[in-house]
C-alpha cells in the first residue's frame, strides 16, 4: 500500500485500515513539570500499543498540555493521539494548536466536548464551548480535506503561498451508556457525518448493553464508515467498581463484576482477569475494530493486559 | 423576567458605612415580580438599615429603573441624599448611576438571569439573549441556555436519567428535554442534521450590544 491512500501519516490509521485489531491506551500527563513521570509512563507503553491517548486537562484539572506531552511521547517512539476538548479553547486557539501539533509530528486527534469545569480544580473558571465535539470534528476534517480554516480561508501563509494543511487522523468519543439511549447511535452517526475516522467508546462494563448498542451501530452501517474501538478500564478494587457504578455519570458497572471482585482473594488480579475477558469478548464482536485500554493511574498493567488478551504487538 | 436576589446584608451595610442619608430606590417591574426589589422589599430593607446605624433612609419605588423618564419622580429626594441604594437589576443600577452622576449608586441585589417563575420561591434561567433565536429548530427548548455547555449537538455523556451531571438534583439535561419534545412533535429527524458553529458575534462576545429601530425613532 502506498501512503497516498491514507488520509494522514498516522500509524493508527494504517493498523486500522489493514483490519488489524488495534490497541490504544491512555497516558495522563502530570499535574506538574515532572518530566520523569511522562517518560516513565511512555516507557511502559512503548511497543505494547499502536497509539496512546494523551488527555487534555482531564476532569478539568490542570495538567501538562496534551500536545507537549504528546511530543515527548513521540520522541520516545510512542505514537500520540492528542485529546482536544472544547472547554478551554475557542476555534482560533484549537486551529492554531492543530497547526503546531502537526508540525511537531502529531497525526492523531481525539475530539471531545470536555468535562465541565465544576468537576476540576478551577471550578470558578469561565468555560469556552465555542464549538462542540461534532463541530470540532467537522472543522478538522475541513482543514484536512478542504484545506480551509473554519472561516473558509485557505490554509496558506499568503495569497501566493502554497497550501499547507494539517492532515490529522480524526477521532471522536461515544458513550453507549448515557441517556437518551436511543439517541446515542444517532449522535454517533452525526459524528460520522461530520467526518470522524475512528471512535473510542466510554469504558464498557455492561457488555449486554454494549452489544445492543453495537447492533444499532451495525444496523446503520456505521462500523463501515468509521473504526470503532471499544473502551475498557480495569477495575483495581471493589471500591473502584462501586465508585464507577455509583458516582461516574454515564458509566454502569453490573453487580456481578462487583461481587466477583469482592469474593476474589486478589482483587487486583481479578480486575485484570475481568478486563482480559472483556477484551476477548469485544474482539469477537462484529464491528469492533480495536480496544482502548484506559488503565487509570495503572499504566504499568497495560503490557500484561495486552499480552494476556493475546494482542502483543509485533 | 429578569430574576435577582438581595445581596447579603453585610455587603449592603458595607456600601453605606460612610453615608448619612440614603435613597433606597425600588423598581416596580421584574424585581417586584420576583420579590427581590419592589416596594415591599424596600419597606423591609429600610428599617433594617436604619437600625444598623445612624443612617437616614428615604424610601421610594419607581415603575422602571431601566427607563430614564421614571426617575423624574425621585430627583428631589435623590438631591437630599448623599448616596443611592438601588434595588433594581444591574440595568437599573447603571441607569441610576448615569442619572445621578454626582452621587454614588450601589446595588442592593445580585442580578441572576432571565427566567421563569416555577412556583413559590423558584425561578429558572431560560434565555441567554444570544441574539439569534433557534427555539424554532429545537422544539422550543434552548440548547444555548438549558445545556450547561451550550452544546448545539448534544447531549454530552453526562446526561443520566434526564439530569445534567453538573447538578443532577437541580438541573434537567436540556438535551433530554429537546429530545423528548421533538419526539412528541415527531420531528426527531431535525437532530440528524449538524448545526454549524454558532455566530457568537451576535452575543455579548461581539461587544456590548445596541439596537436601533428607525421605524420607531422620533415617535
Amino acid at each position: 500500500m502506498i501512503g497516498t491512500e491514507y488520509k494522514s501519516d498516522s500509524n493508527l490509521e494504517q493498523v486500522l485500515s489493514r483490519g488489524d485489531f488495534a490497541v490504544t491506551a491512555e497516558l495522563g500527563p502530570p499535574k506538574s513539570t515532572d518530566l520523569d513521570l511522562i517518560k516513565k509512563k511512555a516507557g511502559l507503553l512503548t511497543g505494547c500499543v499502536d497509539a496512546v491517548n494523551i488527555t487534555d486537562n482531564q476532569t478539568a484539572i490542570v495538567r501538562v498540555s496534551s500536545i507537549a506531552a504528546g511530543k515527548l511521547a513521540l520522541d520516545m517512539g510512542l505514537e500520540p493521539i492528542i485529546q482536544i476538548t472544547c472547554r478551554d479553547r475557542n476555534r482560533l486557539a484549537i486551529q492554531s494548536d492543530i497547526l503546531g501539533a502537526y508540525l511537531l509530528g502529531i497525526r492523531n486527534v481525539l475530539c471531545l466536548t470536555g468535562d465541565h469545569q465544576c468537576f476540576g480544580n478551577h471550578p470558578t473558571a469561565k468555560h469556552v464551548f465555542d464549538l462542540d465535539s461534532i463541530q470540532l470534528i467537522q472543522m478538522l476534517k475541513d482543514m484536512r480535506d478542504k484545506k480551509v480554516f473554519a472561516c473558509g480561508e485557505e490554509i496558506k501563509n499568503s495569497k501566493k503561498a502554497e497550501v499547507k494543511e494539517p492532515r490529522m487522523f480524526i477521532g471522536g468519543a461515544a458513550n453507549p451508556f448515557a441517556d437518551p439511549f436511543e439517541f446515542r447511535v444517532i449522535r454517533l452517526e452525526k459524528k460520522v457525518n461530520a467526518g470522524v475516522d475512528f471512535i473510542q467508546t466510554q469504558c464498557i462494563y455492561d457488555m449486554e448493553r454494549f452489544s445492543e448498542w453495537m447492533e444499532h451501530v451495525r444496523g446503520r452501517q456505521l462500523h463501515k464508515k468509521c473504526k470503532i474501538m471499544a473502551g475498557v478500564t480495569p477495575l483495581k478494587s471493589v471500591g473502584m467498581a462501586k465508585y464507577m457504578r455509583d458516582k461516574v455519570a454515564g458509566v454502569t458497572v453490573p453487580n456481578y463484576y462487583v461481587e466477583r471482585l469482592a469474593k476474589a482473594q486478589d482483587a487486583k488480579a481479578e480486575g485484570i482477569n475481568i478486563c482480559v475477558e472483556q477484551i476477548r469478548q469485544l474482539r469477537e464482536t462484529e464491528g469492533v475494530a480495536g480496544v482502548h485500554i484506559m488503565a487509570i493511574e495503572w499504566e504499568e498493567k497495560v503490557p500484561e493486559i495486552v499480552e494476556k488478551a493475546g494482542l502483543k504487538r509485533q | 423576567m429578569i430574576v435577582a436576589e438581595q445581596k447579603p446584608i453585610e455587603e449592603i451595610k458595607g456600601f453605606l458605612a460612610e453615608h448619612k442619608r440614603v435613597l433606597l430606590l425600588g423598581c416596580g417591574t421584574c424585581v417586584t415580580v420576583c420579590l427581590a426589589g419592589g416596594e415591599r422589599e424596600v419597606a423591609t430593607l429600610a428599617p433594617i438599615l436604619r437600625m444598623s446605624g445612624s443612617i437616614d433612609v428615604v424610601e421610594n419605588t419607581i415603575e422602571r429603573q431601566c427607563d430614564a423618564e421614571f426617575f423624574d419622580a425621585v430627583k428631589e429626594q435623590a438631591e437630599s441624599c448623599d448616596a443611592i441604594l438601588s434595588m433594581a437589576c444591574g440595568v437599573g443600577v447603571q441607569l441610576a448611576a448615569n442619572i445621578f452622576a454626582d452621587k454614588p449608586v450601589y446595588p442592593a441585589l445580585n442580578t441572576k438571569f432571565m427566567g421563569t417563575n416555577d412556583g413559590a420561591g423558584q425561578w429558572s434561567e431560560n434565555c441567554l439573549a444570544c441574539g439569534d433565536c433557534k427555539l424554532g429548530v429545537f422544539g422550543g427548548v434552548c440548547p444555548v441556555t438549558r445545556c450547561s455547555k451550550s452544546l448545539l449537538n448534544g447531549p454530552c455523556g453526562g446526561s443520566v436519567d434526564g439530569k445534567c451531571e453538573v447538578d443532577p438534583e437541580n438541573i434537567d439535561c436540556g438535551w433530554q428535554l429537546i429530545y423528548d419534545r421533538l419526539k412528541t412533535l415527531d420531528k426527531l429527524d431535525v437532530l440528524a442534521e449538524n448545526p454549524i458553529p454558532k455566530d457568537w458575534s451576535q452575543t455579548h462576545d461581539g461587544g456590548p450590544r445596541k439596537l436601533s429601530r428607525e421605524d420607531i425613532a422620533g415617535l
